[in-house]
């Protein structure tokens, strides 16, 4: 897939990411076994685009994320970004490339340290990065805080002093202190109240368009993720289950996974609530240290047939530009 | 008309803070009839979880304070039970459950022994028979081999399972109110869908009335009859569920409502942001309480906080603008 689409203007592109966390054992502390969080996954976003991953809770979206921001070294694959192999850099180099990516986190109370001000919060990437210094970056400061709409003379105040939203705010703003052009959005709204999440897509949305940004969009929202994708990526597992342009995956889910993730979203309206056909699956999400064998949905799916327990589905491209991993998946095609 | 099953008149609860008193709950009247499911909607710090733990009495005094009202149920105003009274009442007539199936399950204690406790207390079951209703209560909720799973404790669950219990422990005693606060909200979507199955599921076989308190419109919309909007401490709407989702009046109706994209909704449009941020309440509004944050405001909302006015059948808002006239009401 990434030698099909690698060339089109792919800012990012992910081969066969695998990311395992090893579990130690006992006195002398063998390893045991491993945390499969991330099992091979590969995609690429292109540039200007948002495509959001969207899954449940520790369906390895947010350690996919950080894996290719190289917070966690993978354990194997490669993301290949602006056309250098992250994996395989070091210390100076991986730094210099770390400013063009950044991230922001979706607890905005845990991710600004409560001792810096706002200034040295958002200016901190200058002066790490030796951008600018003293006088200068305090400008950019300021020039920052207007661009997320944040009143530049707020700099000298501590984040206690804020709403969730307006901290949030502030997130965003250090992620764009060093003109990065990918920002990985982990949850950035998860934490905040409805009327207040609108107000910072609304912002991202605006920022992207201004300054040409990428973004990762990581969610469990999909509703929200419908709004503000280009494409969606749906993960289950550790493993990308489907990825499609937003509006065919809405549309014509082929993974029996996605099927039942959308029609389990309530809907606010109380007649087209009442009208829908809801498929709920049965059970939890297996633990990512044993997975199901074969196909990992195939514990939870209502169509698993033998061949699910034994062999992986192929991630393949069933429609042009919509892959899916599932042996069966040739029936939903219209 | 059926007298309703819970009635709560001018209900008025206070917090002390080193900041000054904070008017949390200010004069909220609703009613919930027998068989009804009522949602009740807001953003954190509108009062909506705070009143319903004044009507059980479990707000923590000091620093809270019930400073007025009433609360009728079957007749007698629980405001003025005592404690003992009380009791017996909670978890045997009315039980809640909670947003953090994490925290309100006792994590020393195994999952049979937490649900034969409310059993053995309001029931005056014995060990045994306490014993077998509470695996049949687990099997209810849809927990499988709910026989051996009694003497596993909350860790061994996972998030769905220890709601499901918490499920089963609120309707251990039939009551005849089940008061969920936002019983959803920290499940992933599937485990959310089959929850909520699961309570429609026995509201429908056990007959009982709910109170849904939630943030997300979405779940009121499958689920409730009607839906008391709060803002502020007030209520501001209070409408038949079909008459809310397609005739809010409330401007903050509004604005909630398109600030919410929409799984089923093909085009890209810029989400509709209500600006600024809900008000902390110092004092009892004397003002609108939305109106800074209202793109109808008009002289009159700065000056007096408006009643709820009916304008419908069986829908209430308490807003002094027709937003489709953009002119003051009647």
């Amino acid at each position: 897939m990434s030698k099909k689409n690698g060339k089109n203007g792919a800012l990012l592109q992910v081969n066969d990411l695998v990311m395992h966390f090893p579990i130690y054992r006992g006195v002398i502390r063998r390893q045991v076994g491993a945390v499969r969080a991330v099992d091979g996954v590969s995609f690429d976003v292109k540039r200007g685009e948002t495509l959001g991953l969207v899954g449940e809770s520790g369906c390895g979206k947010t350690t996919t994320g950080r894996t290719i921001l190289q917070l966690y070294r993978p354990t194997a694959g490669s993301v290949v970004f602006d056309g250098v192999d992250l994996v395989a850099l070091k210390g100076e180099q991986l730094r210099k490339m770390r400013r063009k990516m950044q991230m922001i986190f979706q607890d905005p109370y845990a991710s600004l340290n409560p001792r810096m001000t706002v200034g040295e919060i958002v200016g901190e990437p200058l002066e790490v990065h030796h951008v600018s210094k003293g006088k200068a970056t305090r400008e950019r400061v300021r020039e920052l805080l207007s661009v997320v709409k944040m009143n530049p003379s707020f700099s000298d105040r501590y984040p206690h002093e804020f709403s969730g939203g307006q901290r949030q705010r502030i997130g965003v703003a250090r992620a764009l202190a060093l003109n990065p052009s990918l920002i990985i959005c982990d949850e950035p709204i998860s934490a905040l109240d409805v009327s207040i999440q609108a107000q910072v897509v609304n912002l991202l949305e605006e920022l992207q368009a201004k300054f040409n940004l990428t973004y990762l969009f990581i969610a469990h929202d999909l509703s929200m993720v419908r709004h503000i994708s280009d494409r969606v990526a749906v993960m289950y597992l550790g493993v990308i289950m489907e990825l499609a342009d937003r509006n065919e995956i809405y549309e014509n889910p082929l993974h029996p996974y996605t099927q039942a993730l959308l029609s389990a979203i309530p809907i606010p309206d109380p007649v087209v609530d009442a009208k829908r056909k809801r498929t709920i699956l049965k059970g939890d999400v297996p633990s990512p240290a044993n997975p199901p064998s074969g196909c990992r949905f195939r514990t939870r799916c209502p169509i698993a047939e033998a061949l699910c327990a034994e062999e992986r589905p192929e991630f393949r491209e069933l429609k042009p530009g919509h892959f899916v991993a599932c042996h069966f998946a040739d029936q939903f095609v219209q | 008309m059926a007298e309703p099953l819970l009635n709560v008149k001018d209900l008025e609860t206070t917090f002390k803070t080193p900041d000054g008193v904070i008017h949390a709950v200010n004069g909220v009247s609703f009613a919930l009839k027998e068989g009804e499911t009522l949602g009740v909607v807001g953003e954190s710090g509108c009062g909506k979880s705070v009143t319903m733990l004044s009507v059980l009495g479990l707000i923590p005094s000091p620093p809270g304070t019930i400073a007025a009202g009433e609360v009728f149920f079957s007749g007698q105003d629980l405001l003025d039970m005592s404690n003992e009274e009380l009791r017996h009442v909670r978890g045997a007539l009315i039980s809640m459950i909670f947003q953090d199936p994490m925290t309100s399950l006792n994590p020393v204690m195994t999952i049979g022994k937490q649900l034969q406790e409310p059993l053995m207390l309001h029931l005056g079951m014995n060990k045994k028979e306490s014993r077998n209703r509470a695996a049949e209560l687990l099997a209810m909720v849809g927990i499988p081999n709910a026989e051996d799973r009694l003497d596993d404790y909350p860790h061994q669950f996972s998030g769905g399972m220890r709601q499901r219990v918490m499920i089963a422990m609120a309707l251990s005693c039939n009551p005849q109110i089940l008061i969920a606060d936002e019983p959803t909200t920290a499940l992933d979507v599937t485990i959310q869908a089959q929850i909520m199955d699961l309570v429609k599921r026995l509201r429908d076989e056990l007959g009982m009335s709910i109170i849904w308190i939630t943030h997300d419109l979405g779940v009121v919309a499958g689920l409730a009859q009607r839906v008391l909007v709060m803002y502020a401490g007030y209520i501001i709407e209070e409408a038949l569920v079909k008459e809310l989702y397609a005739n809010p009046e409330h401007p903050y109706t509004i604005g909630l409502l398109g600030s919410l994209p929409r799984v089923d909704e093909k085009g890209r449009h810029e989400l509709y942001s209500i600006e600024g941020l809900p008000p902390v309440m110092y004092a009892k509004a004397d003002s609108c309480p939305f109106a800074p944050r209202c793109k109808w405001v008009k002289p009159k909302c700065r000056e007096q906080n408006p009643p709820l006015l009916k304008v419908g059948p069986n829908h209430t808002v308490a807003c002094w603008v027709d937003t489709k006239t953009n002119k003051l009401r009647q």
